[in-house]
């Protein structure tokens, strides 16, 4: 494959939504973004993502309100598209027995730095999904998809757009070490490539009402393993924000530390490229009515350099009031540069971004859909 | 016989609105076109061999809901975006 020099790459923001996809460019300071025309316009667009091993390739998971789920994947930095051959899909099913069908695919994560072309997908209905050559086929990983104890595993509570695999994280000291969250279905661990699961739960909160002991009711919002630390996880849960230090096998609810006023619910988790410590999260109002908007009408991003021990708000750019802005869990996104730069794109369509680690903002763009997802890129000028 | 093919389809088949096919069924039809437009049945019928929740299919104008509705030539079959929301 052919290396695109650093020198000549720029900041860019894939940003996912109900009906389509966009791509931000930005200058090599981040100061001024171009919003590219649409992509696949009328899709409905869960994930857009750029392959950190070969950055000329991206994949895109979209569907239509028609058509059924499919993945479409560049291999020319956004210019050109081809769709999958063989797009993740369940296995038939056999006589007299109801099979599952893939509503749309969810979430795409590349796979480890020592397997070029691999990636993994989740869907909803829940599924695991494996390509080895680079997203033009799809194959159903058995060890969870068609696993016995599945039904016990998840699926209980499902979100209101359906069941989601999600929060697929690669170990990157071992390729067989994957962490995932269920909504719902709370997090679990494989540690021989998928063929067997177990559980992560010990310390989450869930809805009050439900057991704890059942996976199926714990819905992560977000995991996030760290690529510094890769023995440590940062969760927003629909149940709070917590953090896991392995080989503890129990989450601690560092959302406790939040100003009571605003709370600790909210969808995204982003962690600092480099420093363990660090992480940004966006709350969301989950009080009464649970209307997952900004609490007050004030958004904010909180962030931690202690791990959790204390949050800070970072709001300076963003309304100050009334305004009601609701982040999606893939919708908020950190890039490598430094100082770190975050991005979040909201429902009503704006993308904000930040090149001082979150202390000022400003708006990217505006007037687009519904926005689903945001990752960040480095794409040709 | 004649297949009229809704907008979000024409991707497939290079932008023909209406091609000429075979099939001696509407699943062998819909096969017939994946054949020639490859990727084409997955977006129309699913996993399990059921149509998608939003595809109609109608022969003659008459709406058909079983994939093994027999078709003769002559027929004409329409893929149809049924509503889906806005």
């Amino acid at each position: 494959m052919k290396k695109i020099p650093a020198k000549s790459l720029r900041p860019a923001v894939l940003v996912a939504t109900r009906k389509g996809a966009f791509i931000l460019k930005g200058d090599a300071q981040r100061r001024k973004w171009t919003v590219s025309e649409p992509l696949f316009l009328g899709n409905t667009v869960h994930h857009m993502v750029q392959d950190p091993r070969d950055p000329k390739t991206i994949l895109l998971a979209a569907r239509t309100g028609h058509l059924g789920p499919t993945v479409y994947r560049s291999t020319d930095a956004g210019r050109s598209w081809k769709e999958s051959e063989k797009p993740p899909a369940f296995r038939k099913a056999a006589e007299g027995e109801k099979g599952r069908v893939v509503d749309h695919v969810f979430w795409l994560t590349p796979g480890h730095a020592s397997e070029p072309g691999v990636w993994l997908a989740g869907t909803s209905p829940h599924g695991l999904f494996r390509t080895e050559d680079g997203g033009r086929t799809w194959q159903g990983v058995d060890g969870f998809n068609e696993n016995p104890k599945r039904g016990e595993w998840c699926g209980g509570d499902p979100t209101p757009d359906g069941p989601k695999t999600h929060s697929i994280n690669i170990d990157p000291r071992d390729k067989d070490h994957i962490y995932m969250g269920f909504s719902s279905g709370g997090v679990m661990e494989t540690n021989d490539g998928g063929r067997t699961w177990r559980h992560l739960i010990d310390g989450l909160d869930v809805v009050e009402g439900f057991g704890k002991e059942d996976p199926r009711v714990h819905d992560p919002h977000c995991v996030r393993l760290h690529p510094a630390d890769p023995d440590r996880l940062y969760q927003q849960n629909h149940c709070g924000i917590y953090r896991l230090d392995r080989p503890s096998e129990k989450w601690v609810r560092v959302g406790r530390n939040m100003p009571k006023a605003v709370g600790d619910i909210g969808f995204p988790m982003v962690v600092h490229p480099r420093d363990p410590d660090a992480a940004w999260v966006f709350p969301m109002d989950g009080t009464q009515a649970w209307p997952r908007t900004s609490p007050g009408g004030k958004p904010a991003v909180y962030g931690t350099k202690d791990a959790g021990k204390t949050w800070k708000r970072l709001d300076r750019g963003l309304p100050r009031s009334n305004a009601w802005f609701t982040v999606k869990r893939q919708a908020m996104a950190a890039d490598g540069l430094a100082p770190v730069g975050l991005y979040f794109g909201a429902t009503h369509g704006e993308v904000w971004g930040s090149r001082d680690e979150g202390r000022s903002w400003s708006r990217l763009a505006a007037y687009l859909p519904h926005i689903y997802a945001v990752e960040t890129a480095a794409l040709p000028r | 016989m004649k297949v009229i093919i809704p907008s979000s389809l024409r991707v497939y088949t290079g932008g023909l609105a209406r091609v000429d096919a075979d099939g001696a069924t509407v699943a062998d039809l819909i096969s017939e076109l994946d054949r020639r437009y490859p990727g084409f049945r997955f977006r129309v019928i699913d996993e399990q061999d059921a149509l998608r929740p939003h595809i109609r299919v109608s022969v003659n104008a008459e709406v058909v809901a079983d994939l093994a509705a027999p078709l003769s030539p002559g027929d004409e079959v329409a893929l149809i975006q049924a509503f889906s929301g806005g």
